[in-house]
């Protein structure tokens, strides 16, 4: 049953003002979640006046200046700072998106900071991935062949069957367009989320990958498959501009064609 | 630790939902804004099977500005379920999923229901 109202535990309280420091000309306000496991308290919100003069132009070196300058204990996943690993995956502005390639101009007004929506979070922006990456390995996300593998070669793909993995392959798996989606928000444990089916697609789409039918037969669930109802909050935020929405359609597809 | 008194982080209620998603719960609102409107609908054939009676009580109800101004709302969205129902369709079929045709479609949606229902109140009231 779908849960539009938080938990008591998870709502969200008024948290700490940490001021610019004197003399700041080019200020921006940052809203950021905070939750402390240790501390038996609900979350909370703190706000950081930031100089943006002295800070980098994305939303990620702005919590990097929080961490570094204010309060060491903000907690948040980050690595390649450049779009391809996909660990600062968070809610920015109302939409989530990586924060180290949002730029922090291109937000109006306060910058509202929270971890993925509706995931249970283990400290500040940090949530827990593991029924995510559950999910992601119940597809058996790698090539399933039934033939012999060539002797004296690897599998070959023709350019155009390659072709067809384009805007498939290139997800990084950050979990933007899963906890974007409200359908995955009502039913997490059942239906698999956008990021999952897409990742379904990509092995089905792939030439060499020879089971077709055991995958479709796996998704022909009208909660694994069929919750999506092309709200399309997926393609919107998505920060590879992939197009989950579009991937489980031709999945869908595919599920009539072979009737 | 227990993992139990982790709290779940904040959906609705600081996702900013894009015109897609306001299109998508806008059509199931409209389904059952739908499905209490064929409500009336039965109730005004059953006065017509009643007798000229009660078919003249509910020919008064209906008839009055009120409910007249329900039934105006009501018909755009009956439009609005069918105009969107048939974008859902193309959807299904394969096509339309780039953002911006998405959003394009969308506000075709919402414009080709007004012009119908404009026009069916026209051919109704002339």
């Amino acid at each position: 049953m779908a849960q539009f109202i938080l938990p008591p535990n998870s709502r969200i309280q008024q948290g700490e003002h940490h001021g610019a420091p004197s003399g700041a000309a080019n200020i921006k306000t940052f809203k950021v979640y905070r939750w402390e496991p240790d501390s038996g308290e609900n979350p909370r919100l703190d706000t950081y006046d930031l100089d943006l003069d002295s800070c980098g132009p994305m939303v990620l070196d702005a919590l990097v200046k929080i961490k570094n300058e204010i309060d060491p204990t903000l907690t948040f996943r980050r690595s390649c700072r450049e779009g391809i690993c996909g660990s600062c995956a968070m809610n920015i502005d109302g939409s989530n998106t990586l924060a180290c390639t949002k730029a922090i101009d291109d937000i109006d007004g306060d910058v509202r900071i929270y971890p993925l929506p509706s995931m249970r979070v283990v400290k500040d922006l940090v949530p827990d991935m593991t029924h995510f990456y559950a999910q992601y390995a119940s597809i058996r996300p790698w090539i399933r062949t039934q033939t012999p593998a060539p002797p004296d070669q690897e599998r070959l793909q023709s350019p155009e069957d390659r072709e067809a993995l384009d805007g498939l392959y290139e997800c990084i798996l950050c979990a933007c367009c899963q906890t974007s989606c409200p359908s995955y928000w009502w039913n997490p444990d059942r239906y698999l989320g956008p990021a999952v089916l897409l990742q379904a697609y990509r092995w089905i789409a792939d030439s060499r990958d020879e089971d077709t039918g055991g995958r479709l037969d796996d998704l022909d669930d009208a909660f694994k498959l069929y919750r999506c109802h092309t709200i399309m909050n997926c393609a919107s935020a998505c920060p590879k501009g992939l197009n989950p929405a579009k991937a489980i359609a031709e999945i869908k597809r595919l599920m009539v064609a072979r009737q | 630790m227990s993992t139990d008194s982790r709290p779940l982080s904040p959906h609705l209620q600081v996702y900013r939902l894009p015109f897609t998603a306001l299109t998508s719960i806008s059509h199931r609102i409209s389904g059952v804004l739908l499905s209490a409107g064929s409500l009336v609908l039965v109730y005004w054939v059953v006065a017509a099977a009643a007798g000229e009676q009660a078919y003249r009580t509910a020919a008064a109800i209906l008839g009055s500005l009120p409910v007249q101004l329900l039934m105006f709302a009501w018909t755009f969205v009956l439009f609005y379920h069918l105009c969107n129902g048939i974008r859902h369709l193309v959807w299904d079929a394969g096509y339309g999923f780039e953002l911006e045709t998405a959003k394009r479609s969308g506000q075709m949606a919402i414009g080709g229901a007004a012009v119908l229902t404009l026009i069916a109140w026209l051919i109704a009231i002339f």
